[in-house]
């Protein structure tokens, strides 16, 4: 659980700190006098969506950071046999780096409000995003083939779990960013896509760290074999 | 990098968009049913959660008739029992207590409160709602299905809750678990909207210093919901799958009916942890709307500013901070090493301390106030004692030691009883009181309301007080029947059969306050816009109940904290926050200089 906290901690830090600025000289008590200017309410100059997309993400955080605080207490039990990372997750990295950074590219084009260049950016980092969800299906399907089951191990299981999860949450990005990419190719301003664009861009880098965060995890678990023998099995249960 | 300003999103302050710039529904079924407007989603949220929740107040009853007359009813047997302790559990906390404060209070009150003419996200809004409905309707369905609800307790405990022996180990405990991911993926849809509105659809004026306690209480409770309610989407989806593809998530190796089955190594008590990750601070998910609304149903009905404000909201603050990091003391009988065990006694009891600065500020708000007893006053009042004594008990259990021997015992039961169903129902109750004339325009019938809070206090009080003493005893709970235990005397059952008739009584009286509340839709006095004398902005609109947009062509202005009751030298004994400050003449001259 020491991950969670890791993530719930600095949240409720950042509440404090934020509450502490809201208070500090301060004194709720007082009317406005007549003339005073009306006091600065600390209302942030950014739409709300924004702010919005900020807080799902800190949602999303804790998601993340729970499944692998579990995984981490799962992974000391007898019967855990880490997972050899499959090799294909390095290309499907890379295609999501690619996305990422197609993302950026065309969030500056729309600052820029290059309307050929967002069009062709958004794409690209579409194609590209759905490409890494194909690479994974990919990986899970020789995973599969090579017998390595959802039941067969805890390891497996984390690791059908934790794609699966991440894999939905682009699902989501790329419904927002069907939609965007419908409306601009029905003709609209770069403008009416501009935060859109932005707003899916930040998406897209925090899913890559996400990503990032989960591969790494997989790559420095102590690769372990699971120590049940036969003669073993009333302990640590019936071997499949 | 240089940054354009752009169309889209330029920055409008939400609280500056016109009034025409409302998404305003034609039709009846618009305006009612696919409502966007946080008002009507607001009674969409309330009504739902209290059908539901009556439901598990039949539930409840039925469950101490069996413990009262037991062998009596001879529809009650073992397995329906534990069905019946797990869903009024169940329903109880999530589909009520969270479902009302934060889905109906929060979605009627945030946007009236903050000066706003709506949610910011009033599209998400709507569909968080119809999300919930689905989340309800999926956990009534585990009614009918084959095997009925889950049995497993509301903790719902791996290894059983999936094992053949308990009841709904099936179909009830899959409906269970989707049931409650959809509860969590509509409450984070309203979740954001509610946290959003409070930080940035403020109106001119309306610093966060000057909001009153209960949107305080509201917004606090939400960031604890939308960060602890994924510890409990994770272990719902972890414990689908162990019981519908056969992983080994929480689920140890284990031999049922002479068979091994097919788990392996799993972990009961990273499920534990997992769940108490939110369960706990799900306490404060109820709490902290509770203390919020209590705060302002005192200050208005004794006329008096509240007590230490700014403490007020960093006490909230700090208990849903602490409330993180004493999960495990839900957890002392699991055999954990001592030292974490005295770590979350350590944490645990340091929480009472920004909880007793609440309650002494309650108390002080109260002291030589012009106190007035309306039916809201006496609910809060009550909610003073019984949340008092809840806390106190809570010390008790708190402490590893004192808390092993009275585990699962009733002594648990009338603890968390009082502190987080009594208590927050009892705020539930007075705040009904105080804003159904804001709602309907009509005030809710004195008297009844008066037979109904001294009817539910005092006899709360004679459900739970004797619960105590039997948990004592060592009367366990979740247990169909205890006769013939030898340690538990035969008296025990004489307290039961009395305990039994006060919850019938009890039980009863509610459905008075659901008439009252028909019957007054109808027949209740008028109310006016500001039936109590209260400051907040919500009594401040002009039409009552108020139109979509609420507050007509002009958004408030505010000038003043929610607290300015009985101020020397003002005309009447409140005033408002959007009343403008009066000129004195030192001000006059001022202004010619
Ligand atoms: C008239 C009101 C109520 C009565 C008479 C009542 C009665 C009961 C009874 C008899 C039990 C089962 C004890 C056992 O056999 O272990 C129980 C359990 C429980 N009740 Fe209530 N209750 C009431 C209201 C509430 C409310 C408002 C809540 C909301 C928090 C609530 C939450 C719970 C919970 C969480 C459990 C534990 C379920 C479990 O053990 O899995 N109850 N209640
Ligand atoms: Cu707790």
């Amino acid at each position: 659980m020491t991950i969670i906290l890791l993530v719930v901690v600095p949240i409720m830090a950042a509440v404090v700190w934020w509450l502490l600025r809201q208070t500090m000289n301060v004194r709720p008590w007082t009317e406005q006098r007549p003339g005073d200017a009306l006091p600065g309410d600390g209302v942030l100059s950014l739409p709300p969506v924004t702010i919005g997309l900020g807080v799902f993400l800190a949602v999303a955080t804790s998601l993340f950071a729970l499944l692998i605080s579990a995984y981490n207490m799962r992974m000391e039990a007898a019967d855990w046999t880490t997972l050899a990372v499959p090799k294909g997750l390095w290309v499907t990295t890379g295609v999501l780096v690619l996305s990422s950074i197609a993302m950026q590219w065309t969030r500056s084009a729309a600052i820029r409000g290059r309307i050929d260049r967002v069009r062709m950016g958004l794409i690209a980092g579409g194609v590209l995003a759905f490409g890494f969800l194909a690479g994974q299906l990919l990986v899970w399907q020789q995973l599969h083939a090579s017998s390595h089951f959802v039941t067969s191990n805890p390891a497996n299981a984390f690791f059908y779990l934790l794609t699966a999860v991440h894999g939905l949450h682009l699902l989501g990005g790329l419904w927002v960013w069907g939609k965007t990419t419908a409306k601009l190719f029905r003709g609209a301003a770069v403008g009416r896509v501009r935060l859109s664009v932005e707003l899916c861009t930040v998406y897209w880098h925090y899913l890559l760290l996400v990503w990032l965060a989960l591969f790494a995890l997989l790559l420095s678990t102590p690769p372990r074999q699971n120590a049940c023998t036969p003669d073993a099995v009333a302990i640590c249960g019936s071997p499949r | 990098m240089s940054y354009v300003a752009h169309d889209e999103s330029v920055f409008v302050r939400p609280a500056e968009v016109g009034e025409m710039e409302l998404y305003h529904p034609k039709t009846f079924i618009g305006k009612y049913i696919w409502s966007q407007d946080a008002k009507v989603i607001g009674v969409q949220y309330s009504i739902t959660a209290i059908a539901v929740g009556l439901v598990a107040l039949v539930l409840s009853g039925i469950m101490r008739l069996q413990l009262g007359f037991p062998h009596v009813f001879s529809f009650i047997n073992p397995s329906n029992y534990l069905q019946f302790v797990t869903m009024h559990g169940m329903i109880m906390v999530v589909y009520l207590l969270t479902a009302l404060f934060l889905g109906g209070f929060g979605n009627y009150l945030i946007p009236l409160m903050v000066g706003a003419r709506d949610m910011v996200f009033p599209y998400v809004n709507m569909i968080s709602y119809w999300v919930y409905l689905f989340a309800v309707l999926l956990l009534m369905a585990s009614f009918f299905v084959p095997g009925g609800s889950t049995g497993a307790g509301w903790t719902l405990y791996p290894p059983q809750a999936i094992l053949d022996g308990t009841p709904g180990a099936n179909w009830g405990i899959i409906l269970m678990l989707v049931s409650l991911a959809f509860f969590i993926i509509g409450f984070t849809m309203g979740g954001l909207n509610y946290v959003v509105t409070v930080l940035q659809a403020r109106t001119r004026g309306m610093t966060m210093m000057r909001l009153p306690l209960t949107v305080w209480g509201i917004f606090m409770a939400t960031i604890l919901a939308l960060l602890a309610f994924p510890a409990l989407f994770v272990s719902a989806i972890m414990m689908a799958l162990d019981q519908m593809l056969g992983t080994s998530f929480f689920m140890p190796a284990l031999i049922s009916k002479g068979q091994h089955l097919d788990y392996n190594g799993g972990s009961p008590v990273l499920f534990q942890h997992l769940f108490w990750f939110f369960g706990h601070p799900e306490v404060y998910i109820v709490a902290l709307p509770a203390f919020g609304i209590v705060s302002d149903l005192i200050s208005v009905h004794a006329r008096k500013n509240i007590f230490g404000y700014r403490m007020m909201v960093w006490a909230i603050l700090a208990i849903g901070g602490l409330s993180f990091i004493v999960w495990a003391h839900h957890m002392y009988v699991s055999g954990m090493n001592p030292y974490f065990g005295f770590f979350f006694a350590t944490t645990t009891l340091i929480i009472a301390v920004p909880t007793a600065l609440k309650v002494y500020n309650w108390v002080l708000t109260l002291w030589r106030g012009d106190i007035r007893f309306n039916v809201p006053m006496l609910f809060a009042i009550g909610f003073i004692f019984t949340f008092i004594n809840g806390g106190l008990t809570g010390l008790f259990l708190g402490n590893v030691t004192v808390d092993l021997p009275l585990s699962d015992t009733m002594f648990v039961v009338a603890h968390f009883h009082m502190v987080m169903a009594v208590s927050p129902i009892l705020v539930i109750f007075g705040a009904i009181y105080h804003w159904y004339p804001k709602v309907t325009g009509r005030m809710l019938d004195d008297t009844m309301g008066k037979f109904h809070f001294w009817v539910t206090f005092l006899g709360t009080y004679a459900i739970y007080y004797p619960m105590h003493y039997l948990g004592f005893l060592g009367v366990p709970r979740r247990y169909y029947a205890v006769t013939g235990t030898d340690f538990i005397p035969e008296s025990a059952q004489s307290l039961n059969a009395g305990i039994t008739v006060a919850t019938l009584v009890v039980g009863s009286v509610q459905l008075l306050f659901l008439f009252n509340l028909v019957w007054s839709y109808f027949r209740g006095r008028p109310s006016g816009d500001n039936p109590w004398g209260a400051t907040t902005l919500e009594w401040q609109t002009p039409h009552t109940p108020p139109k979509h947009g609420n507050f007509g062509a002009e958004l408030p202005v505010v000038y003043r904290w929610a607290y300015d009751y009985s101020v020397p030298g003002a005309e009447k004994d409140f005033i408002p926050q959007n009343q403008p400050p009066a000129r004195t003449a030192e001000d006059a001259v001022d202004a010619t200089s």
